[in-house]
């Protein structure tokens, strides 16, 4: 691995995304329209708003990246340009931490944008620091792009790509705890949370909005962090110099 | 003294999707030449190149390029492949997608312009490759390959599609290369190129056929074209 591929390799990526601006407009516009949204959906309920808002501003990065990410790999299988990467002197590293590198920058945008939407304009009131909720969100974001590509070594077309995103990432926000309290679940469902990497990052993120910044969050993002490195080596392997 | 064969490909078995395409594959490619590699779509071309360019799962048998192994990392900057369809970054410019390859390549950004100039893409490099045609998507893909000078250039039918009088610049181009020292394997299923080749490899149903220069197979054949020379070795093959 070089520093020099890898860095080239998220401009690239970053290129990309800019010749795309209406891709770029959405993931950026989208989850600020969402808060507004679930802000008057819950009018006259500013605790609800307060208890899901903030999680909500850190959850948004791992699902839109995941789409962007496991769509823009399946492109480069598709087309031809991963295999052409393959033949040349480029690690496997350099492709997916240049991926994460681009993707964490969009995220740290996507969630500023969010936040400063939650926050500025939505009047969502948290105890604690709104510096936490961002880096949450990046931390969830490189998550989401490290199971984006995992995933898409899955599908051969982008309606399954797209697919893939209610399949994978449903279900984690379903049992995260964000909606139900996990203890209020069915026994196995609860059990089955434990380990989704979703759940920690939830949690991370809801004692984080709630004040607490010890060493249970820090436990929490550390959780996130080890599974987007798992997602990652598995995204690595799939990744093969030859094929058949 | 024989100068080594670039290439070295010896009992190379592939199978692709339950099928056998190279059934104990032989040969050599010469260093230094325009190498044809000829025969019909199916015939197991772009299967052999991809085996040379490592990567193709093999089943067994040995390929070297070289003189080393295939898959060495090493041969990752001396080996380029330019696939049938162009592998480049259509969202990107000419430019971005060269810069992109080249610093991967580690070659000067000076190294873009003369790629750009060497396919004859000059005045294009800030267009997005999407709204370029599809024969200067596949000059882009070439201009990829041609970055770093590489010692060896497998190319996948680069002239498809292209109007006579750049076929002919980039068959220039090709010996120009091979002049300064390259090797290139460049397959074609169409025959008149043959003739344009130092060596010619025909390659049917993954058994090469022919191995020899145009000129030699020829008189051997006794037909008046190339076209009708490799009928006879197919109709001989039967």
């Amino acid at each position: 691995m070089t520093l020099q591929a890898t860095i080239s390799t998220a401009l690239r990526v970053l290129g990309q995304l800019r010749r795309d601006p209406r891709t770029l407009a959405l993931v950026f516009g989208v989850p600020a329209f969402l808060l507004i949204l679930f802000r008057y959906v819950f009018d006259g309920q500013e605790e609800t708003f307060d208890r899901i808002g903030g999680p909500l501003v850190g959850l948004f990065p791992f699902t839109s990246m995941f789409v962007v990410a496991s769509i823009t790999m399946l492109r480069e299988r598709t087309t031809g340009t991963l295999e052409r990467l393959m033949t040349l002197p480029l690690a496997k590293g350099d492709i997916l931490f240049g991926y994460g590198l681009a993707f964490a920058l969009v995220a740290a945008v996507q969630g500023s944008i969010a936040a400063a939407v939650a926050f500025g304009l939505l009047d969502l009131d948290v105890d604690g620091p709104i510096w936490l909720v961002v880096a949450l969100a990046v931390a969830n974001a490189v998550l989401g792009m490290a199971l984006g590509l995992f995933a898409s070594a899955f599908a051969q077309t982008e309606f399954q790509a797209v697919q893939f995103m209610p399949a994978f990432v449903l279900p984690q926000i379903l049992l995260c705890g964000l909606i139900v309290p996990r203890e209020a679940m069915a026994p196995v469902l609860e059990a089955v949370s434990v380990v989704l990497p979703l759940t920690w990052a939830y949690e991370a993120l809801s004692l984080a909005v709630a004040g607490e910044t010890g060493w249970q969050v820090a436990r929490d993002a550390g959780i996130v962090v080890g599974c987007a490195v798992l997602a990652l080596a598995l995204g690595a392997a799939t990744l093969r110099r030859r094929t058949p | 003294m024989e100068p080594e064969p670039a290439i070295r490909i010896a009992d190379l078995v592939v199978e692709r999707g339950g099928r056998t395409v190279l059934p104990g594959l032989s040969l050599d490619v010469a260093n230094r030449r325009v190498t044809g590699l000829l025969g019909p779509s199916g015939s197991g071309k772009t299967t052999l190149m991809r085996a040379i360019v490592g990567v193709q799962v093999v089943q067994s048998g040995a390929v070297e390029v070289l003189g080393l192994p295939v898959g060495s990392p090493e041969l990752r900057s001396r080996v380029a492949y330019v696939t049938q369809a162009p592998s480049v970054y259509l969202d990107l410019t000419v430019r971005e997608n060269l810069r992109y390859f080249g610093a991967l390549l580690g070659v000067p950004p000076a190294r873009v312009d003369a790629a750009v100039d060497a396919v004859d893409l000059r005045g294009h490099e800030a267009q997005v490759v999407r709204t370029l045609s599809g024969g200067e998507q596949s000059r882009v893909s070439l201009a990829a390959a041609l970055l770093n000078e590489p010692e060896v250039l497998v190319l996948d039918e680069p002239t498809v599609g292209l109007d006579p009088v750049l076929r002919r610049d980039l068959w220039t181009l090709f010996h120009d290369l091979a002049d300064g020292g390259r090797t290139l394997l460049v397959s074609s299923h169409v025959m008149d190129e043959a003739e344009r080749c130092d060596e010619l490899l025909l390659l049917r149903e993954g058994r090469i056929v022919a191995s020899e220069p145009p000129g030699p197979l020829l008189q051997r054949t006794g037909a008046r074209n190339l076209d009708e020379a490799f009928l006879m070795l197919v109709a001989e093959d039967e």
